[in-house]
Parts: structure tokens; C-alpha cells; sequence
């Protein structure tokens, strides 16, 4: 699934668009940045509402290509920065994780574990 | 090839650079993708340990065509118990080290989990020396 239609079904707002367009197939929701690192993570969406640095760091060293930020957490300058350095792209959506995860997965994004 | 960075206790703004550049040289040396990510999954978590629990510590990696050799050593309150700290679930972080999304107990077990070797000793109120390696 491209990043556009994924931030469509969550009502999101793309604050940073990847060079690299993912293309995303699985999902992770999670606020425990230990259990992210636990699994493989090609493809997949971030779902989560830990809006900090080492959000963006753990994406990054899981691979992860795409984090949403739900409840409308604040995306700040340096986590943009992280983002940009390591291809990550980033959505903002006013919707609870909960209401995130279950639109994408009726529409077919798979769990990841 | 050897690379040796300093890791602040407490700096959680700067915690996982040390982790991001390894992993930005493993990548250009086209090491299997698969093996990449479980290196730089232990030396990340390694080294939040570090800026979670110790006053200061530093990072020395030693690499070659076979594997790769980490060595963690920090100055801190050290650990009490290797055998319960390498029990999933077991932690001592505190809050704040909770609220970065981190300190569930799952750290020291990932680290193991993604690695061929790993060796962790420790002296109360001294500090802790982590080793551990990943071969190619």
C-alpha cells in the first residue's frame, strides 16, 4: 500500500514523505520500543503514541519505514531530521491507535507477528 | 577496522548515535541486511543500558571480515543479579527511562537473542562490562 492511501484511511497528515515511497504491506502498534526491536520489520508501519528521539531511532534500527503518530502527537524538527537521514516517512492523525490500527487492518495491512 | 564512542549517562536526546553509525558502516561494507539489523538491534539496546543506568561508559567495536566484537563498559551502580537482570520482565529503570519507551526488562534478553556471543559481568557500585559478537 502507498503512504498517500495509508494516510488517507487514518484521516492523517503526511508531516515527512520518505525519497524512497514505501510500499507497506504489515503494521506494529506499540508504545514499548523494546518489544519493536524484538521482530523483523521490513515494510511495516510504526503505529504508536511515543512521540520522542528514540521513536525515530528505533524505527530506524528495526528498518521500519513509516510511523504514525496517533492522537495527534507532536512531531518536533530533530525527529524530522532523524527521519530524513534514515528514509523514514511520518504521518499525524487525530484518530487513537486503537481506531488507527483497525481501519488499516480491515483494509488489508497484516499484522506483523 | 575499530570505532570507539563515549556514551553520556542520562543523555537520552543522544542515545543510539553511536548504534546509528555502525549500522550506517555495516551497511556500506554490504553486510546481509538480515545480520545488519540484529547487530545494530543489540548495540542499540546496549547502549540505552547505558544511558538508563550508568554515570558514563564507553562503546568499542572491532570489526573484520568474519565478525563483529562489541565492548560495552560503563561506570554506574553496576548489576546485583546477572542471572534475574537476564530474566525478561526484570527491570530497575525508572520512569523516566519508562517514558522513552524503554525499561520493560526486554533489553538484555534482545541483546542476547540477536547475538552469537555474549558475555555480561559486573561489580556493584563500580560498573558493568557488556561483550558480546556477531559473526558475518
Amino acid at each position: 500500500m502507498e503512504l498517500s492511501r495509508v494516510s488517507q484511511l487514518v484521516k492523517g497528515n503526511i508531516v515527512y514523505e520518505s525519497e524512497i515511497s514505501p510500499q507497506l504491506e504489515f503494521a506494529f502498534s506499540s508504545d514499548l520500543m523494546s518489544d519493536v526491536l524484538r521482530f523483523h520489520m521490513e515494510k511495516t508501519i510504526l503505529i504508536t503514541g511515543l512521540s520522542t528521539v528514540q521513536t525515530l531511532r528505533t524505527a530506524e534500527m528495526s528498518n521500519i519505514e513509516c510511523i504514525i503518530f496517533a492522537r495527534d502527537k507532536k512531531v518536533t524538527d530533530d525527529m524530522i531530521e532523524l527521519a530524513a537521514e534514515n528514509n523514514i516517512s511520518i504521518i499525524t492523525t487525530p484518530l487513537t491507535l486503537f481506531e488507527v490500527s483497525g481501519r488499516l487492518y480491515t483494509n488489508g495491512i497484516k499484522p506483523i507477528f | 577496522m575499530q570505532f570507539e564512542f563515549d556514551i553520556q549517562g542520562g543523555d537520552f536526546s543522544s542515545a543510539g548515535k553511536a548504534s546509528s553509525d555502525i549500522k550506517k558502516v555495516l551497511k556500506q561494507l554490504n553486510i546481509d541486511p538480515k545480520i545488519v539489523r540484529r547487530i545494530a538491534v543489540a548495540l542499540y539496546e546496549a547502549e540505552v543500558n547505558v544511558v538508563a543506568h550508568a554515570y558514563k561508559g564507553v562503546m568499542k567495536v572491532d570489526l573484520d571480515a568474519q565478525k563483529i566484537k562489541i565492548v560495552l563498559e560503563d561506570e554506574g551502580p553496576g548489576i546485583e543479579n546477572i542471572e534475574k537482570a537476564m530474566q525478561e520482565g526484570f527491570s530497575t529503570a525508572t520512569d523516566e527511562v519508562r517514558q522513552m519507551g524503554f525499561g520493560a526488562g526486554m533489553g538484555l534478553p534482545n541483546i542476547k537473542r540477536n547475538t552469537d556471543e555474549m558475555l555480561l559481568t559486573s561489580v556493584p557500585d563500580q560498573g558493568t562490562r557488556l561483550e558480546f559478537m556477531v559473526r558475518f
